[in-house]
């Protein structure tokens, strides 16, 4: 069970606008689906250690070398950026 | 000749053989599409321009003599969420309407070097989330069997798409059934590689320890030469694998090879008790049942296996995927790419960021961020994430046990048959529930396929096929097999 104001919470820290009636919904359903989830707690898994990778895979590294890219597919790129300004990103003032 | 009713080995021939051309095959399916799929919903977007440019490459190919790779010159549709450059990619989110991709998908390059024909990209459940198709931001897909039902999802479109002959084979992604549930749905063959087999690169990302691409064909024989093609190592994904892909020709053959078609011996097949339990559909159990007795009639030991942890599959598998979509999805942020709120109601940054998601994203992805952002929260991970991960090692050791007595295991590939369009769709519960059968193989990173068994009520049953890690060819060489006794 959570509450509106953990709604509230969750909510901002996963950056996402909610309005009122969102707010309410997600209470419900996620009160559900926890209450549901909560069935994990019934395993033992006090000798268990917990999945890292599926098959087995461990620190596959490449290189450290900067690649090349073409300038038309960084345009290409930019072009899908909503606001640039002289081929830079623009975003909100920060301070 | 009726040309959209071909599967890929039948076009491959008929092509080879100069019986019709890809120009020509290309139209009939582009026409067709375009004539039948304004009320089946299973295409976002055509790409005419690349298809019948590829078809003409491919013709001239074929005038000259030049050797043909089993795929070229025939028409092929991809998922919404796999990138073709210069093509618009949606995943079926608002928040990607108008999104351009920027490069191929490493199984797309594979597929256009191997001469696929693209005609266009298939509807989906938003950003892959759901198993209906009624959660694409844009309509829902129908399923061809029956109108008033879904076809499954989240690779709705490309299932509808292949059962509805408008395209001979197509590209699906699965993360918890996706491929699986929608063919199970729609009558067709869908096949989710080993976690690994084939490269993410260029897939817009769900949960990424679970997401594979595969293919939804006509024919065991289809999904098997499409895997072919995409699988291998790729650079761009470090989680991609070459080596222990089992080469079909290696010298120590798989229990199925060495007696060739028709009859199987020594095969030993699993089938869980936890699978055929309440819940299930009466005669869909009958129907795979009867599908189980059939493969115990080729000659395949059947045993009833236990895999105990089965009950805790969709709980688990719910806490890891929204966890990796929480992470996943934090990039659709109003400033690097897609939909943005900059230049509309937003005054500041946190605006920015608030308004881009509240307007972009649909309800599922909402709640599934939601709850991943919660189960990772301070205090909330290790009760969670961390208790979900040490859940997934039980749930993989089950399988592992498993196939140390057993070759292959079948199941249903799910409870029901295609439900009606509305009817889960206000109880996500209820719908997450639906994808119980196929969501442990992903949590373990196995193979596995659905192939049409029968029907249940006029509608298609999927019975599943799981098999080893990277024992793909066993899958196919079994599911060969039960194909062809099924067809006699």
């Amino acid at each position: 069970m959570i509450f509106q104001e953990d709604v509230k919470h969750i909510a901002k820290l996963a950056r996402l606008g909610l309005n009122e009636r969102e707010e309410r919904k997600f209470q419900k359903e996620l009160s559900s689906i926890l209450d549901y989830v909560s069935q994990l707690q019934k395993v033992d898994i006090s000798k268990v250690e917990p999945v890292s990778h599926i098959t087995g895979s461990k620190n596959v590294t490449r290189p450290d070398q900067s690649r090349k890219i073409e300038v038309e597919k960084v345009k290409k790129i930019l072009k899908e950026v909503p606001e640039t300004k002289e081929g830079h990103i623009k975003v909100k003032a920060v301070l | 000749m009726e040309l959209h009713k071909l599967t890929i080995k039948e076009t491959y021939e008929g092509l080879k053989k100069k019986k019709f051309s890809s120009l020509e095959l290309t139209r009939v399916f582009l026409e067709k599409i375009e004539k039948e799929d304004k009320k089946l919903g299973a295409f976002i977007n055509l790409s005419p321009e690349i298809a019948l440019n590829t078809a003409k490459r491919i013709d001239e190919k074929i005038e000259n003599g030049e050797d043909l790779s089993p795929l070229a010159g025939i028409p092929m549709a991809v998922k919404d969420n796999i990138l073709v450059e210069g093509e618009r990619c949606t995943a079926g989110s608002k928040i990607l309407e108008n999104y351009t991709a920027v490069y191929d998908a490493c199984v797309v390059e594979r597929l256009k070097k191997a001469g696929a024909v693209i005609l266009g990209k298939t509807n989906m459940d938003e950003f892959a989330m759901g198993s209906s198709g009624e959660n694409s931001g844009f309509f829902p897909t129908k399923n061809p069997h029956n109108e008033s039902r879904v076809p499954g999802g989240s690779s709705s479109g490309s299932a509808a798409a292949v059962a509805a002959s408008f395209t001979v084979y197509a590209l699906g992604s699965d993360t918890g059934g996706s491929i699986r549930q929608p063919a199970s749905f729609c009558g067709v063959v869908g096949f989710k590689p080993t976690y690994g087999a084939v490269s993410r690169f260029g897939l817009i990302a769900m949960a990424s320890s679970l997401d594979q691409i595969g293919p939804i064909t006509k024919t065991v024989d289809d999904a098997r030469t499409v895997f072919n093609v995409i699988k291998g190592k790729d650079q761009m994904d470090s989680t991609s694998v070459e080596s222990k892909i089992q080469n079909p020709k290696s010298p120590a053959p798989e229990p199925l090879a060495r007696y060739g078609a028709g009859k199987i011996q020594n095969l030993r097949i699993g089938v869980p008790r936890e699978y055929f339990v309440k819940g299930i559909d009466s005669k869909v159990e009958n129907v795979v049942k009867k599908a189980i007795d059939k493969a115990r009639e080729l000659g395949a030991k059947i045993e009833e296996i236990s895999l105990p942890h089965t009950e805790y599959a969709i709980a688990c598998y719910y806490i890891i995927m929204s966890s990796e979509v929480s992470a996943n999805l934090a990039r659709y942020d109003g400033i690097k790419f897609g939909y943005s709120a900059f230049s509309k109601n937003a005054h500041n940054l946190l605006d920015v960021y608030l308004k881009s998601r509240q307007e972009g994203f649909g309800d599922e992805p909402k709640r599934r961020i939601m709850l991943g952002t919660y189960a990772l929260s301070a205090g909330y991970y290790e009760a969670y994430y961390l208790r979900a991960q040490k859940v997934r090692s039980l749930i993989k050791k089950d399988f592992e046990e498993s196939f140390k007595k057993i070759d292959l295991i079948l199941t249903p590939t799910c409870p029901t048959t295609a439900f009606r369009l509305g009817e889960k769709i206000k109880d996500p519960l209820s719908m997450y529930l639906s994808d119980v059968f196929t969501v442990p193989i992903n949590l373990a990173g196995l193979p596995a396929v659905s192939v049409s068994c029968g029907k249940a009520g006029g509608l298609p049953v999927g019975l599943q096929v799981i098999g080893p890690w990277f024992k793909e060819e066993r899958i196919f060489d079994f599911a060969k097999l039960f194909e062809q006794t099924l067809n006699l």
